[in-house]
């Protein structure tokens, strides 16, 4: 029993990754429309912002925390300008494969110069160590990750959904033309949004970069189960996704304790399921 | 009617000759380098091993001798299917001579198969698993630098011997992982230790939070990690997370590779025991060729075992087609002949092909350096051991490749 709560717990933890990558790719594809294959490679990006933050300028995890997500979302807001915002009204497949194009070239640019196996990234002296719980040894940096990431995601769920900035935002996706006339700038407003749904991926980078190596590839090997899970959770519900991204966590953990060799297609027989069932995702409205 | 008869014969006559010449003179070789070119294992093998393939063709000096050597190289992406389409398209099609290196056991066996129905050469340097010269055994391998029998009586066999007698395996769930703890397994069982219980994972698992927590319940002294690449180093990291080592259990890698050590960094690696055939700082020459080859290598690194093991073989093939005096495209009778002439290289040192294909040489025990013992950038093992060959590789008495039973 007791080492069942330890992997609840673990699989919360990985949830949290789940659940901030989701909600980026949520808030991307609810406002802009776009399928942002390249979630992946731009959280990767945050993780090796990150690494380069410490190792070239000597700057801490926790001013990582907040340049990376800037500096990746900056990136982002010039791919949006550049690229994106030339697929408006388009077929989804368009913006697709733009951005699976995006990912490859990303990832392909740094696997070049730093091979596969990846660097490392230590854990900040204030989060080193660990608690008994119990039935289990809590690294003190897991439980870090939990928390913060619950914390944003609430924070995001309320930006979009409760505030009037969310609501023009929302406005936007359903009539541009109409807040237009209201004389909100919406391509502005859009190409932030898209800045903040890669910041989400850049600051899960960064989350993850003392857990992991700091690899190329580390995204491409996450982004499939994350669109797993929001498709799972309704694509666009930004809710959905989060709770969504928790709960697929546990039972990915659960999954790793009962048969764990099926840990990573449980993920996909789930969505398999639900889609069956009920094609628009278990929180998604019907188009 | 009788002037064509004449003409055909004459035809035949030269055609015959033609080709009895082409084979004398044929110095025409085409070496495939098979490895995961961007996945797990792709440090590991993947560039650096052809780069130590053409190096190898470099170094031997048959250009000068009129033949002609070209080197192709393939991404097998951890796939078997994917693996054994570009063994056959290289056969068939690019008329490639040798396959050299394929990292992953699973894709190493299936490649087996293949170039032993095409009769090619097949150098493997990159997979583990110790079928390749026992039951799965093939006149036309030869499998160079490591596997699993060898990690088990070299690692396992030294930390069973130090009172490490209760095991949990962490296991890759493919050939790999299971040959290694099933190698393992046989050396702890003889040496009176006891495996509490274990559990198989997914290749490239990013998170081994799960399975580190039940390594931990079952308070086994020693933690066998029956994996390898990036799935090595993200354990070992997590472990030192979840306060593993310090909780009293260890940490036994029974595959670690130099990259590995790199990706995991000396603050966490250091002090963990291993076993590896080469290491790029171990004599005059091999410090040499290792400064030749990370000059070419787009980050410097040094080689790896795997990579100089697939120099090694490479060279050691050509010696043979030298000594053939041209390439008879018989992989079957060049691995013969390469099995009958004694190893030797700048890397491996003395060795020996046995019947079974598997290279005999010398493996050492090392030990990961503390960060304030590390002098340079990959200065990263100490040296605590030798186990000569004979010691180290399976014996020819236990091997069961039916090649031996003539």
């Amino acid at each position: 029993m007791q080492a069942l709560y330890a992997q609840l717990l673990v699989g919360l933890i990985n949830g949290s990754f789940y659940a901030l990558l989701s909600l980026g790719l949520a808030v991307i594809f609810g406002m802009l429309n776009i399928i942002n294959f390249a979630h992946g490679a731009l959280y990767m990006m945050g993780a090796f912002v990150a690494y380069f933050l410490l190792n070239l300028g000597g700057i801490n995890y926790w001013w990582a925390l907040l340049l990376a997500p800037i500096i990746v979302g900056i990136f982002g807001m010039i791919l949006e300008r550049t690229m994106l915002q030339w697929l408006t009204g388009l077929d989804h497949l368009y913006g697709l494969l733009l951005t699976f194009g995006i990912a490859l070239i990303v990832q392909g640019v740094f696997q070049n110069y730093f091979g596969s196996s990846g660097m490392p990234y230590a854990i900040p002296d204030q989060l080193k160590g660990g608690m008994n719980l119990g039935f289990m040894f809590l690294p003190v940096y897991r439980g870090w990750v939990v928390i913060f990431s619950l914390v944003v995601c609430i924070a995001t769920w309320f930006l979009i959904e409760k505030t009037r900035l969310g609501a023009y935002l929302r406005a936007a996706t359903e009539n541009p033309t109409l807040v237009r006339a209201f004389g909100i700038n919406v391509p502005r407003m859009i190409t932030l949004t898209y800045g903040l749904g890669v910041g989400l991926a850049a600051l899960a980078g960064v989350l993850s970069a003392p857990i992991n190596q700091v690899r190329p590839l580390m995204g491409a090997d996450l982004i499939i189960v994350v669109f797993a899970v929001v498709v799972i959770g309704g694509m666009g519900s930004i809710m959905g996704s989060i709770i969504t991204g928790f709960a697929l966590g546990v039972i990915e953990g659960l999954t790793k304790y009962f048969y764990p060799e099926a840990s990573n297609t449980v993920v996909f027989v789930l969505m398999v399921l639900v889609l069956l069932v009920k094609p628009t995702g278990l929180t998604g409205r019907a188009a | 009617m009788k002037k064509s008869i004449a003409s055909l014969l004459l035809g035949t006559a030269l055609a015959v000759t033609a080709a009895g010449a082409s084979f004398a003179q044929d110095k025409t070789v085409k070496i495939g380098a098979l490895s995961d070119q961007s996945g797990l294992y792709a440090d590991l093998g993947g560039p650096g091993s052809t780069l130590a393939a053409q190096m190898a063709v470099e170094d031997s000096g048959l250009a000068a001798k009129g033949w002609k050597i070209d080197i192709i190289s393939g991404d097998h992406q951890n796939k078997p299917d994917i693996g054994t389409a570009i063994a056959r398209q290289w056969f068939d099609v690019d008329k490639v001579d040798i396959i050299v290196d394929v990292p992953n056991s699973g894709v190493a066996l299936a490649v087996n198969n293949i170039v032993k129905e095409k009769n090619g050469v097949y150098i493997n340097s990159g997979a583990a698993t110790s079928d390749l010269t026992n039951a799965q055994c093939s006149p036309n391998t030869v499998h160079w630098t490591y596997d699993t029998y060898m990690l088990a009586h070299t690692t396992g066999q030294a930390l069973v011997k130090a009172g490490g007698d209760t095991w949990f395996f962490l296991t890759a769930d493919y050939a790999f992982g299971a040959a290694l703890e099933r190698d393992t397994t046989a050396v702890i069982t003889a040496n009176g230790g006891k495996v509490l219980g274990g559990v198989k994972h997914p290749l490239n698992t990013p998170d081994f939070s799960s399975f580190l927590l039940q390594a931990q319940a079952s308070k086994a002294k020693i933690i066998g990690l029956a994996n390898a690449g990036g799935d090595t180093t993200n354990t070992i990291k997590q472990a030192a997370e979840f306060g593993i080592v310090k909780g009293g259990q260890k940490l036994a890698a029974l595959l670690l590779f130099l990259t590995d050590v790199k990706a995991i960094g000396l603050e966490t690696a250091q002090g963990l025991n291993f076993t590896e055939t080469f290491y790029w700082d171990m004599n005059d020459q091999t410090r040499a060729f290792s400064k030749r080859f990370s000059a070419r290598m787009k980050n410097s690194a040094p080689p790896t075992m795997v990579q100089a093991g697939v120099y090694a073989g490479v060279r050691h093939y050509l010696k043979a087609l030298d000594a053939l005096g041209g390439n008879p495209h018989d992989g079957a009778k060049i691995v013969e002949k390469m099995k009958s002439m004694p190893t030797e290289d700048d890397l491996f040192g003395k060795g020996e092909i046995q019947p079974n294909g598997r290279t005999i040489h010398n493996a050492y025990l090392f030990e990961v350096k503390k960060p304030s013992e590390s002098k340079g950038p990959w200065d990263f093992y100490k040296l605590v051991g030798t186990v000569s060959g004979d010691q180290a590789f399976t014996p020819l008495s236990e091997s069961k490749c039916a090649l031996l039973k003539k």
